[in-house]
């Protein structure tokens, strides 16, 4: 359980972390999600207790930042943004290494390492330098030293960065299936991402958070939910009309009128109302031909761009 | 406590994991021999004073490039994160760097004993002071090894870290020697040569094995083994 209450954290005059409060449930993957320099890696770094706050309160298991931030860092496990590792260190010297810091029994330790070995794919590269991995296996370490302990609540900054898209699965199906029993933070730029491993999702833009939520709940709350694209064959203003006074409809616009007659209309209905069938009456009744009808729902980017660029807009 | 031996191996490890280690040991022992002997045979005294008096400018270049890479590595990889996120005290993980380093050292300096053995072998050497010379050499090593490691602290350039680490090495050597003394106020001689890391250990070279050198040498240790823990503290106070 990790709770956050009006964290603020400055560097020279630029506020990195404005005044935010969140909290994360066991159990929960919490995404956090913002453009470059949003403030999430400065967020994840006062929480693993690399630099304090200039101000707020953190709670982590019930610890005290300030207080127990030796007894906090022993129950996390945090995979920095790009996993910085020591280059000139096999592998299993790497994890044996960090299992001696993480206090592992010793007679436990060979099996904790096998485990991570297996668990993170990184059974062809044991005695090799990490130095010389490609990108995806360095990453894979880090994962390893995060996951080596068993910590209760782990702090990923964008773990599935330089990976290739099967192991990006295979590393969120690995997060999702871990975190049913941990806390997760895990910070990404990649909308898919998120919306696919995370429960919830804080968006934080400037050191603010500007939206959180379900992923659902995010996607209903996008201006605009609904947008309908309709081709019609047709006399355009005429149809312009008459489809305008469909109760709900909230704006119709012309994208691309064809030669042979046939108009694209892009359709953005009221919040929560389905005006699809509305449609197709109106046009069926007038005698007209509807040869395209084709929803597209709001999408997480869809949010985060209003979210994130929004904010400036006001400045 | 386990935490400062796992560190301590780890970084004692990664000398070894190039080639560089070797390459540095043998330079050592072949340069120092070689000043040593070259006069050695012509002054024809069976004594390792002059190997001991020469020892602190072989330090200046020798040391520093033992501490340049402990925190100015860590720095440049981003390791530091996670070393500062572990369950590990920052002065865990200064002494577990600091007794690597001195691992190291002590193990080139061991590595010299056929000098001994050779001038004793050679002539009736006074094996008293030779002992003296190599405790007092431990504690000059140990105290450069401790600046070196502050300054490495400071930077994320390894080469910066060396040049700083050799300067200030430099400074708080000289400021003891005779020809700094005559330049300050005759008051201030005596403080100025009891800072001196030079001073301390004339007398060692000497034979004399005093423990006020010894305790001048340790504060030298402590002194700047707080720094470095003060200045990875500094990331708290940004």
């Amino acid at each position: 359980m990790i709770e956050v209450k009006e964290l603020t954290k400055r560097f020279g005059s630029t506020v990195a972390v404005d005044n935010i409060s969140f909290e994360v449930n066991k159990g929960e993957i919490l995404g956090f999600l913002g453009p470059n320099g949003a403030g999430k890696t400065t967020t994840m770094r006062i929480l693993t207790c690399f630099f304090p706050p200039d101000s707020g309160k953190v709670n982590i298991e019930d610890l005290d930042l300030f207080e127990n931030s030796l007894e906090i860092r022993k129950r996390v496990g945090y995979l920095p943004e790009s996993s910085p590792l020591y280059q000139d260190m096999m592998v299993i010297d790497y994890l044996d290494f960090v299992g001696r810091i993480r206090k592992i029994p010793s007679n436990n330790l060979k099996k904790k390492i096998d485990d991570m070995i297996q668990i993170c794919g990184l059974e062809g590269v044991v005695y090799k330098d990490i130095g010389k991995l490609s990108k995806g296996y360095r990453q894979r370490v880090g994962l390893a030293q995060t996951l080596i302990h068993d910590p209760d609540i782990l702090i990923l900054d964008e773990p599935t960065q330089g990976l290739d898209p099967n192991q990006i699965i295979e590393i969120r199906e690995l997060i999702k299936k871990i975190g049913k029993e941990k806390t997760v933070i895990l910070s990404s730029h990649i909308l898919p991402e998120v919306s696919a491993t995370c429960g919830r999702i804080v968006i934080i833009n400037k050191g603010k958070i500007v939206g959180s939520g379900t992923p659902e709940e995010m996607i209903s709350k996008a201006e605009g939910a609904d947008i309908i694209f309709a081709r019609v064959r047709g006399p355009k203003d005429l149809v312009e009309s008459k489809l305008k006074e469909i109760k709900g409809l909230d704006k119709i616009q012309d994208i691309s009128p064809q030669p042979d007659g046939t108009n694209l209309f892009k359709i953005k209905a009221q919040p929560k109302i389905d005006i699809s069938e509305d449609i197709f009456f109106v046009v069926a009744q007038n005698g007209w031909s509807l040869s395209e009808l084709t929803k597209e729902k709001a999408t997480l980017e869809d949010v985060f761009k209003q979210l994130t660029t929004g904010s400036e807009a006001n400045e | 406590m386990s935490n400062i031996i796992s560190i301590t191996k780890k970084e004692f490890r990664s000398y070894f994991n190039s080639p560089i280690a070797y390459i540095f040991i043998i330079t050592f022992l072949v340069i120092t021999s070689w000043l040593f002997f070259r006069p050695f045979f012509v002054v024809d005294q069976a004594s390792m004073r002059p190997f001991f008096s020469l020892l602190p400018w072989v330090f200046l270049f020798f040391i520093p490039s033992i501490t340049m890479r402990l925190w100015a590595e860590e720095k440049k990889l981003g390791t530091i994160e996670l070393l500062m996120t572990w369950p590990i005290t920052d002065l865990e993980a200064v002494l577990g760097k600091f007794f690597a380093s001195f691992a190291f050292l002590a193990i080139t300096i061991l590595l010299t004993f056929p000098i001994p053995i050779t001038v004793s072998l050679l002539g009736n050497a006074d094996i008293g002071p030779i002992i003296g010379g190599y405790v007092g050499t431990f504690f000059l090593g140990a105290a450069y090894l401790s600046i070196g490691l502050f300054i490495s602290s400071l930077t994320e350039n390894q080469i910066i870290a060396f040049i700083l680490s050799t300067i200030l090495i430099f400074l708080l050597f000289i400021i003891g020697e005779e020809f700094v003394l005559v330049t300050i106020p005759t008051r201030l001689a005596p403080i100025f040569s009891f800072l001196g890391l030079g001073y301390h250990f004339d007398n060692i070279c000497r034979g004399v094995l005093d423990s006020r050198d010894l305790f001048y040498y340790l504060s030298v240790i402590i002194f700047f083994l707080f720094l470095n823990i003060r200045s990875l503290e500094s990331r708290k106070w940004k």
